[in-house]
């Protein structure tokens, strides 16, 4: 009757390759930064400067430091800024990284005459993003102009003179879809072009997107990722209410974050996220040939995507087996048609709510078995926190720099690993490193996988 | 450079087949598809004063609104895991039960959960306003000329909910109905602006054309009619504020036109891979057999006049469904009734179709049920599988006085009998984001 579960894709494919990195955390902009802070072990997360979080029972979070837009945006395009939220701004940044890591030569990148690498009907751009919160200063100077009795809000002057105190682009600044229009705009890409809203597993659903993209010809290349802050009043509050937010970890931010610890107790917000360039092997091997162009950081071979349902929590929560985010790792493994002998990393979700940490624990034992204690894991978020729908694609361009580097990042803050897993902190380490697997899922219980390879040397 | 047309050479005959074998929407004009598409053959506006909330000293003070009577409960089996839902799920719920039930998926025991998907391109739900402003209220210093922090938490920690807080995430008419039916496949929401669930639907036939998913739900629900939904788009000056003449305010292609009337509501498709249909012996509704997505690559506040980033999604969907400009019989178009959309979408397609543009009926169903945002594009995509199926198009209400600028042809304000075997959908996005579809009448 069905088809069946265990179907072929039905399309001949591209190969395609992650050829450029930008992250962006609390460790520092780019790759090098956030590398070197994850080999070295550090944790970003610390109070919170940002805004006066004195009055929350949670005061942490791994804060973005020194960093001005205006570095990363052709000059032509500063004005621009003034309408770009501060999960534009990362995107930007981010999307500006990751191309010149990559050598690509865009209108957003290009020196004086410089020919770009490719036209723009043939770049694309997928990029997870968050629900932007108005910024709360910019908007309630203007709702108190529309005070009236009794110092209530009079909805009546708001609608006759009130609103006249917000600029006239204010909406355009908090539609996440900015996140994509900015870099398309800056870069030029003309191809196809999304922003995908699925909380934390937001950008690794983008790079998946992506590798279609290109496999089906669609583009040659792509920006794909994503990046969000909420660390603002609002969008901290609406966490803290859902009981996502560790609040026993103010003395010790450092340490407050301890993803499949026995002890854990919560995640802190982060900000940035990662966004990567991938790019068909084809037309990689082309501009190559003609232009420097760095070598590629992995193979991207395989995407799966699920989701999980689970109704006594309403999906804020996966179910406790972890039945629907092993779909999406299982798609993923078939899709690069692996059976997970040469994954030697995972990157995991790895949350720090100690019921999403069991679920995704037990989804890796029932995929991997007896060897998941053998394999490397590099949960990130107790070093820069839960960047939310950015998560994906920073921990993305993580598995990836591993995979160069043939090195696993230190673990942090783990002391009472759960069983199964190899979990507990440890220094960086040098490792044969084959293949590696990035797990997503969030809040509404969407899953995603990414299978990344080491790229083969190149003898040509 | 690297600029290769695609040849399509990628473009196997080994894709799955995607076809439409279910329909939903909750609309301005109703909540059943025989009684919206009667009303759109009809020439009806839904358009009427704002009820949500007091806009009378707004700009605009008018808008399409789902009826009041609309109780998304009455299509729910799980009712205790969607309390406190907000108008965008509760909208999507009941488009996707009219959907579900089309189909005849709720007498198909056979469904693998596991290869039913979902792909929307759902809006943000509501803020809860007055708790929201209430609190900034508490919150402002006068003399800083900001927020205080430790006020504006006092307040929002006592006011706000959690639940009401959470349902505001863009992902949550897609987690309520995953809940719903149980759905464990491929699962994405998008949030493209105007163009939204027009792309979803591509991108959920692009997941069944690989054979991720037999089965997938997809669509769109939105509403920006609250306080700063409404306020946004007035200090942009995107809306009609034809305040005296609320049915007559939403006119694409008028020459008189000033700015599009916001609706509300959800529009939902069940597709599925031909040979899952037909293994079923499902009624095919329509087949969709091209999709492209483009960036505009140009400014956040205007098209490019040229029209070039519409331009690249028709074609790119036109060569995706391997047939000419002169084998589309109906265009529906984004044709939202502000001044720049209207014309540039006309030069696109005159660009695009060249000779055959004058040939083609084109209208936009906007001038009747409004802009339903995220949403639009589906509910659209309905309206042509209609078309397909009865050989009717919807008129252009509203059009008296043509834009010279906009010289083709309308349907204007009279719905009119036509073969109809291949239509094509636009659906146009702040920032530049354009996505086209293109669906065919099954053999």
């Amino acid at each position: 009757m069905s088809p069946g579960f265990y179907t072929e894709p039905a399309m001949p494919t591209q190969r395609v390759l992650i050829t450029g990195l930008g992250p962006i955390s609390g460790l520092g902009l780019g790759i090098e930064a956030t590398w070197e802070g994850l080999i070295e072990g550090r944790s970003a997360v610390d109070g919170i400067t940002s805004f006066d979080a004195s009055r929350f029972a949670c005061r942490i979070a791994a804060e973005v430091n020194d960093f001005r837009i205006n570095q990363f945006v052709p000059k032509t395009y500063r004005k621009a800024t003034k309408v770009m939220a501060r999960d534009t701004e990362l995107a930007v940044a981010c999307a500006d990284l990751a191309a010149r890591d990559a050598g690509l030569v865009t209108k957003g990148t290009a020196a004086d005459g410089e020919p770009h690498c490719y036209a723009g009907p043939r770049m694309g751009c997928h990029i997870g993003a968050g629900l932007i919160t108005a910024e709360l200063d910019e908007l309630t100077g203007a709702l108190v102009t529309a005070k009236g009795e009794h110092d209530a809000f009079d909805i009546g002057r708001w609608g006759l003179e009130g609103m006249q105190n917000l600029y006239p682009l204010w909406l355009l600044k908090y539609l996440p879809n900015m996140l994509a229009c900015h870099v398309t705009i800056i870069h030029e890409t003309q191809g196809p072009s999304n922003t995908i809203t699925c909380g934390e597993t937001s950008a690794t659903l983008s790079v998946g997107e992506s590798m279609r993209v290109i496999q089906r010809g669609d583009a040659d290349v792509c920006f794909c990722g994503g990046t969000e802050c909420k660390i603002n009043p609002m969008s901290f509050l609406r966490q803290l209410l859902a009981g996502r937010l560790t609040t026993s970890g103010n003395d010790d931010p450092a340490g407050a974050v301890r993803p499949f610890c026995k002890t854990a107790t919560g995640t802190a917000l982060g900000e940035g996220g990662g966004i990567l360039i991938l790019e068909s092997e084809a037309t990689w091997r082309q501009r190559r040939s003609k232009a420097k162009a760095a070598e590629a950081y992995a193979e991207l071979i395989g995407f799966g995507a699920s989701q999980s349902v689970h109704r006594p929590s309403r999906n804020m929560l996966p179910d406790p087996e972890g039945e629907g985010l092993e779909l999406a790792i299982a798609a993923a493994m078939r899709d690069a048609g692996v059976d997970g002998t040469d994954i030697d990393l995972i990157v995991p979700c790895g949350m720090a709510l100690s019921e999403v940490d069991q679920a995704e624990a037990a989804a890796l034992g029932r995929v991997f078995g007896d060897r998941l204690r053998k394999i490397a894991l590099a949960p990130t978020k107790a070093a820069v926190g839960n960047c939310g729908a950015g998560a994906g694609g920073l921990d993305t361009c993580v598995a990836a720099t591993a995979l160069r580097h043939q090195r696993v990042p230190a673990v942090l803050n783990c002391r009472q690993p759960l069983p199964g897993l190899a979990a507990g902190a440890g220094e960086s380490r040098a490792s044969t490193l084959r293949q590696a697997l990035v797990v997503s899922s969030g809040i509404g219980g969407q899953n995603a996988a990414l299978v990344l390879k080491r790229p083969e040397v190149d003898h040509d | 450079m690297i600029d290769r047309a695609d040849d399509g050479a990628t473009r196997g005959d080994t894709r799955a087949r995607v076809v439409i074998t279910g329909i939903g929407w909750v609309t301005p004009l109703g909540h059943t598809i025989e009684q919206v598409w009667a009303r759109l053959l009809n020439g009806e506006s839904g358009v009427g004063p704002t009820r949500g909330f007091d806009a009378s000293t707004f700009p605009t003070t008018f808008s399409a609104q789902v009826r009041p009577d609309y109780d998304y409960r009455q299509f729910v089996q799980h009712g205790s895991v969607h309390e406190g839902i907000g108008s965008n799920t509760a909208f999507a719920l009941g488009a996707a039960a009219g959907a579900w039930r089309s189909s005849e998926l709720d007498r198909f025991a056979d469904l693998d959960r596991r290869r039913l998907g979902i792909y929307l391109g759902s809006g943000e739900g509501s803020i809860d306003f007055e708790n929201y402003v209430a609190a900034n209220l508490a919150g402002w210093d006068q003399e800083k000329r900001g927020v205080d922090g430790v006020r504006w938490a006092t307040a929002a920690l006592e006011r706000m909910d959690p639940l009401r807080e959470i349902e505001q995430e863009p992902n949550m008419p897609l987690t309520h109905l995953a809940l719903e039916y149980e759905a464990r496949g491929p699962a994405y929401n998008c949030l493209t602006a105007c163009a939204a669930s027009t792309q979803a639907i591509g991108e959920a036939t692009e997941i069944l054309r690989r054979g991720d998913a037999d089965v997938m739900i997809t669509g769109g629900a939105h509403t920006m009619i609250h306080p700063l939904g409404v306020t946004g788009f007035n200090r942009l000056t995107a809306l009609s504020t034809r305040n005296e003449e609320p049915q007559a305010a939403s006119r694409p292609f008028s020459v008189d036109r000033n700015g599009f009337v916001l609706g509300e509501g959800a529009g939902m498709l069940i597709i599925e891979t031909l040979d899952h249909a037909e293994a079923r012996q499902a009624d095919v509704l329509a087949e969709i057999v091209g999709y492209g997505s483009s960036a505009d690559a140009f400014r956040i506040t205007d098209m490019h006049a040229d029209g070039r980033g519409p331009g690249e999604s028709m074609r790119r969907a036109l060569r995706d469904a391997d047939l000419e400009p002169g084998d589309i019989d109906y265009i529906s178009a984004h044709g939202t009734g502000t001044h720049e959309n209207d014309s540039i979408e006309t030069k696109a397609i005159h660009t695009v179709f060249g000779d055959a543009a004058a040939g083609v009926p084109i209208s936009s169903i906007k001038s009747m049920m409004g802009h339903l945002i995220a949403a639009a594009g589906a509910v659209e995509a309905i309206t042509c599988v209609l078309a397909l199926r009865d050989h009717k198009l919807p008129p252009t209400i509203n059009l008296h006085d043509p834009d010279p600028q906009c010289d083709l042809d309308y349907v204007p304000n009279v719905s009119r009998d036509a073969k109809v075997d291949v239509a094509l959908s636009n659906s146009f996005g702040f920032g530049g984001q354009n996505d086209t579809l293109i669906l065919r009448k099954p053999a």
